[in-house]
């Protein structure tokens, strides 16, 4: 069998990418090559950097390039809050809102009888363990408005119940949104979430 | 192949980058799969929620091929059991062990009909416990494991029956019992429709519901463990019943 040269194997891995298939890596490694000095030989230099660092936060779970990660070092940060999320990128969403100056714990996940992820495949005793030694005032549980992501999140109040002040993420109608093109779960959900005006 | 019908989610399963596969829970066709193509699309999640009523059209080039789905939602259940632990609790429950004892491609229309009506006393916590005890006996019933509280199966009395034969499933009077008193599980009066249904009995009922699932029911399934979202629903019950214990 013929060897695959580099940019065949390039194009193979660039295809296994969420979002991307075989026609659409060809196309992003072609443009790579085209523009070899401003995109090809940063981008392999950030990908080599990342992948001889990138590791889990011990603290928290976030992804870095340290064993702490830039949010837990920062003392500003250590205001008693604490955000639970389920994954990193539902930490970067909250990020990117900068509203939230608190800190996070990456769950890694949410209990599902499906998949077979019980209490003990999260990181729910690292987070107990934190809010001794953390401080911790309030948890906001920011977990997914799914069944799987709610569980959890009752899982988690009944275990933290009576620790520490908890609260979760409003549910109901996205900015921008419009009744009419809600489904039916998210109007029961904002009309019992309503408040007053 | 083609067949349109309503059908109650049960769960998905992701395929691929944008599609799912589908595990629902039909009147006429019983626990069927399918998958749905873009169904991670963000239109879509809010609709795919377990529990969740869907108007389903299911098309296939052969009868045993997967297939595919074209839904349309018909009414939510997330929304009322989120904000309450113990609807919660009871809705992964329910679709956890239908998932776990029902069959591929088997109808089960009396079950399907009572699930149904089940899901949809989600949002009222009184009811749901003392329904949920008589959804799993007509589970345990439609899956052939019926129990028979009728009458004791030892002195045929049909009064006094206050345990159940592990063995037969049978309900047994206190004199029935004789020696073998220690070896009988309770039959609180929730099981036979009489009395208050407090939490605290109806928990006691489960126990009970639970010994035959567990010795007669999972065994067939495999030897599987009972899921554990039902073991969540009855801390549940339990927890309820101790702070409105007098």
């Amino acid at each position: 069998m013929r060897e695959k040269n580099p940019i065949e194997t390039l194009i193979d891995l660039m295809a296994r990418l969420p979002g991307l298939g075989p026609r659409s890596a060809r196309r992003a490694v072609l443009h790579l090559i085209r523009k070899r000095g401003a995109l090809l030989a940063p981008l392999a230099e950030a990908m080599a950097q990342v992948a001889a660092t990138a590791r889990e936060c011990l603290n928290c779970g976030n992804v870095s390039t340290g064993d702490v990660c830039p949010i837990c070092a920062d003392e500003a940060r250590a205001n008693g809050i604490l955000c639970v999320v389920e994954d990193v990128a539902d930490l970067w969403a909250m990020e990117r809102a900068q509203v939230f100056r608190g800190r996070y714990h990456v769950l890694g996940g949410t209990l599902s009888a499906l998949d077979g992820i019980g209490p003990d495949e999260l990181r729910i005793p690292r987070l107990k363990d934190r809010l001794a030694a953390e401080r911790v005032t309030e948890v906001i549980l920011a977990l997914n408005a799914t069944i799987d992501g709610q569980t959890t999140a009752h899982y988690i109040a009944d275990q933290l119940e009576g620790r520490v002040a908890l609260s979760s993420l409003a549910q109901g109608v996205p900015i921008g949104g419009e009744l009419d093109y809600l489904d039916d779960g998210t109007i029961t959900a904002a009309l019992n979430a309503r408040k007053r005006f | 192949m083609e067949w349109r019908d309503t059908g109650i989610l049960l769960g998905t399963r992701r395929h691929g980058e944008t599609s799912l596969i589908l595990d629902v829970f039909t009147p006429e066709r019983g626990r069927h799969a399918g998958v749905l193509r873009g169904g991670t699309s963000r239109k879509m999640a809010p609709h795919l929620q377990p529990g969740g009523q869907l108007d389903l059209r299911w098309r296939a080039r052969l009868e045993d091929h997967i297939g595919a789905f074209t839904v349309e939602p018909q009414r939510s259940r997330a929304a009322a059991a989120m904000g309450d632990r113990l609807a919660l609790s009871g809705l992964n429950a329910v679709v956890a062990l239908l998932r776990f004892c029902l069959p591929e491609r088997v109808p089960h229309p009396a079950l399907y009909l009572r699930s149904e009506r089940l899901l949809d006393l989600l949002g009222q916590p009184d009811l749901w416990p003392l329904a949920y005890l008589r959804w799993e006996l007509a589970l345990l019933e439609d899956m052939g494991f019926a129990l028979d509280l009728g009458q004791c199966a030892v002195t045929a009395r049909t009064e006094g029956l206050v345990y159940v034969s592990p063995k037969s499933g049978r309900a047994v009077t206190a004199e029935g019992a004789g020696n073998w008193i220690h070896h009988l599980l309770p039959l609180p009066p929730v099981m036979l429709g009489q009395g208050e249904a407090e939490d605290s009995e109806i928990a006691q009922a489960l126990d009970t519901t639970g010994y035959f699932m567990e010795h007669r029911l999972a065994p067939q399934m495999g030897d599987k463990p009972l899921p554990e979202a039902r073991a969540r629903l009855l801390d549940r019950i339990r927890a309820r019943g101790q702070r409105t214990a007098p």
